[in-house]
């Protein structure tokens, strides 16, 4: 009885996770192996560097990274000077003066990563109407997180034949977007950027780095989260069997 | 040594003469409490809902003193205290993990309840209290869930809110009383807020009178009958280390999640902030409402629809009147055994129906389901009771043999 009851329980547990998949469609995401996954998963600093300048090259010129602060990628290992200088290549417009006028200041590490558009109408005006959405929380909002990402960046074909015809103009033919045409065209091209670091900057590269990057941007409290995780719940661990022994212990004497 | 009481003893005494709390603890969950020495694991699930009560108020004081409700900086409070706040994710993941464990935690509790008749006299009003705090969870989470401002935020309380509308005549009153103006704002979100903070502090106190319930009569156990007083063992330390025993082991699985899944149970979409002019292609609750949605949808009507989906709830009220037999124990009730699990089945196919697109097959099995829900309850328990033949009952709960049959 109590095994049954609990492979009940267990069963309806699950009954609900496919609720989350659902959404992701019938798409299948190529599964990518990250440095990030497992139990112990740690970003991978290097790759980190990499993405974020894949990001600062290509991708934020039209998207926006509204919660990442300069100084936070100190936490991907750039010194504080190295944030202060890159900062300081962005202007920030800061209201205001003494006399009440809005001036331009040089960024510093604590100013947010400036948008690259003053506000969505412009962004959409000057993207044929689609919104390029903010990318800090992107490998969250969507099913399949940085597999997702990694997919859609290099997920541009011709259209199959059935499709060419509604294809609409200023659209491009996506394998994992949803509805399968992006309004966002073919960002990454092999060679496109040349990497600090002397890695071959191939378009599978640079979507799997920034894809790492993004995800880093969404979650990055992961490693702590991981770190922590692990001591609690070893310390979890051992209360349980503690309070096992002492269970049985006290139990020992009751017929039951 | 001396028999003379110590100056810590004697300063405990005094106090307690004057205030005898330390004894009251003790006569409620303590040594002074006898429960059936029977209890199997099932028992375990009431403390364990008391935990997890005292871990979301806990975690849902601390990220008040970051979150900002108001519809132009929640969302952005909350990345704020996932990422600024000092541990400010682990805040925030306990807390949003905790709403769903709580779910889990109180229907493996209820289940618990419809299993070994634990809704029968004389334990109906402690039954009541149990709904009443089912249903006041369900409130808190639903406007918990509001509070992140993400889209399911947003079009979960705009789908909701708006069913009161098909109340006839005060409908519309409803809603806009609901919302505080005339769509869901940032008046909504006040008011949710508000009313999220208050609420879990009125379940406090009806979780309060449960267990005062619970102690007239005394725990039920899995054979049902009433146990004797030698079949009775103090609650501590027996069932508290039981519990200990249980906290570990449930602390296990919840930790697994927070620390290495603590987004499975939610949407991705709330990770894109509301949008009033964007609607998602799919607007899915919680898994915990799924259930309750499937019955909603199962029906065009939307009064009807309504009309069922509370009902779904509010008839457990009267349950223990449907109920006709008065063994309590499925373990003795062959046919009522078979309809336990049948039912259990029945809303697990409820909540994988309430996540899918009302259309084809999820909607004929959630009509089916509906169907079958209400059967239950309002056609078979009764009749059961009157047909069934328990098996033989036990004199005593330590007297396996069984030695007359029941009546
Ligand atoms: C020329 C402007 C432009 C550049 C550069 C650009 N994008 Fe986009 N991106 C867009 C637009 C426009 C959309 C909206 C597409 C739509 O809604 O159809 C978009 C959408 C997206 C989406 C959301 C897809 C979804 O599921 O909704 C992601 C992710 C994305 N871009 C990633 C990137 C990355 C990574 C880069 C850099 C490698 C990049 N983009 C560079 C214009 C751009
Ligand atoms: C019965 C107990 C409670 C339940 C079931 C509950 C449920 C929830 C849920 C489901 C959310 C949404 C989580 C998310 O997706 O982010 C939430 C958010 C929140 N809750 Fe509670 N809660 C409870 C008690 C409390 C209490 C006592 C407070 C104290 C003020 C509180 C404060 C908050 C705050 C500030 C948020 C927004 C932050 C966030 O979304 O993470 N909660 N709650």
């Amino acid at each position: 009885m109590r095994i049954v009851l609990f492979a009940a329980v267990a069963i309806s547990l699950l009954g609900f996770v496919p609720a989350k998949t659902q959404a992701a469609g019938e798409v299948v995401l190529e599964e990518q192996e990250w440095s990030f996954d497992g139990p112990f998963g740690r970003f991978d600093r290097q790759q980190l560097q990499r993405g974020f300048q894949v990001y600062r090259e290509v991708c934020s010129s039209c998207h926006g990274l509204d919660y990442i602060a300069f100084r936070n990628l100190q936490e991907i290992g750039y010194s504080e000077d190295q944030t202060k200088v890159l900062a300081s290549e962005y202007t920030i417009e800061e209201c205001c003066d003494d006399q009440g006028d809005i001036f331009d200041r040089p960024a510093i590490p604590a100013d947010y990563y400036p948008n690259p558009y003053p506000n969505a109408q412009f962004a959409r005006a000057s993207n044929n109407g689609a919104l390029p959405p903010d990318l800090s929380l992107m490998t969250k909002a969507r099913p399949g997180g940085p597999d997702y990402m990694y997919n859609l960046i290099i997920g541009y074909e011709e259209p199959p034949t059935e499709m060419a015809e509604e294809m609409m103009v200023g659209m491009y033919y996506n394998t994992v977007f949803e509805g399968n045409q992006i309004a966002m065209a073919q960002q990454l091209f092999d060679d496109l950027i040349e990497y600090s670091d002397g890695t071959p900057a191939t378009s599978d590269q640079m979507a799997r780095d920034v894809s790492a990057f993004l995800h880093w941007a969404a979650e990055p409290k992961l490693e702590v989260r991981k770190q922590t995780g692990v001591r609690v719940l070893l310390f979890t661990f051992i209360f349980t069997v503690l309070a096992y022994l002492l269970k049985r212990r006290i139990w020992a004497d009751v017929e039951h | 040594m001396s028999t003379e009481k110590g100056w810590g003893m004697r300063a405990f005494d005094w106090f307690e003469e004057r205030l005898p709390i330390v004894s009251f603890i003790d006569n409620s969950v303590g040594s002074k409490y006898p429960a059936p020495k029977n209890l199997n694991y099932f028992w375990n699930f009431g403390a364990l809902a008391g935990l997890v009560l005292v871990i979301m108020i806990v975690t849902g004081i601390l990220l008040a003193m970051s979150y900002t409700p108001h519809v132009d900086h929640a969302f952005q409070s909350v990345e704020r205290i996932m990422r600024d706040v000092n541990s400010g994710w682990l805040l925030r993941y306990m807390h949003a993990n905790g709403a769903s464990f709580f779910f889990i935690v109180v229907y493996i509790h209820i289940f618990r309840g419809l299993y070994y008749g634990s809704y029968k006299s004389p334990r109906e009003v402690l039954w009541w209290l149990g709904i009443i705090i089912m249903l006041l969870m369900m409130a808190t989470a639903f406007m918990g869930y509001v509070l992140p401002w993400g889209q399911m935020s947003f079009w979960g309380a705009t789908v909701i809110t708006n069913l009161f509308s098909a109340v006839p005549l005060i409908g519309d009153k409803i809603v806009t009383l609901l919302w505080g103006g005339f769509s869901v704002d940032n008046a909504t979100l006040n008011r949710f807020f508000a009313l999220h903070y208050l609420l879990p502090f009125v379940l406090v106190g009806v979780v309060v009178l449960h267990i005062w319930a619970l102690h007239i009569p005394g725990s039920n156990n899995p054979v049902g009958i009433d146990a004797a007083p030698q079949d009775k063992i103090p609650f501590h330390p027996y069932y508290t280390v039981k519990d200990m025993f249980g906290v570990g082991v449930f602390l296990l699985a919840y930790f697994t999640v927070v620390f290495w899944f603590p987004n499975i149970m939610g949407h991705t979409d709330n990770y894109i902030p509301a949008n009033p002019l964007s609607t998602p292609a799919h607007i899915v609750p919680e898994w915990y409402f799924l259930p309750f949605y499937a019955i909603l949808r199962s029906i065009d009507d939307k009064l009807t629809g309504v009309i069922l989906m509370f009902g779904s709830i509010l008839i457990l009220f009267v349950l223990p009147w449907l109920d006709t037999s008065r063994v309590r124990s499925a373990s003795f009730r062959p046919i009522y055994k078979v309809l336990f699990w049948v039912f259990l089945i029945d809303c697990v196919v409820l909540t994988w129906c309430g996540a899918q697109v009302a259309e084809g097959l999820p909607l004929i099995l959630s009509r089916v389901g509906t169907f079958w829900y209400f059967f239950h309850f309002l056609v078979l328990l009764p009749v059961i009771g009157w047909i069934e033949t328990p098996k033989p009952l036990p004199i005593s709960i330590s007297t396996p043999v069984v030695a007359k049959p029941a009546e």
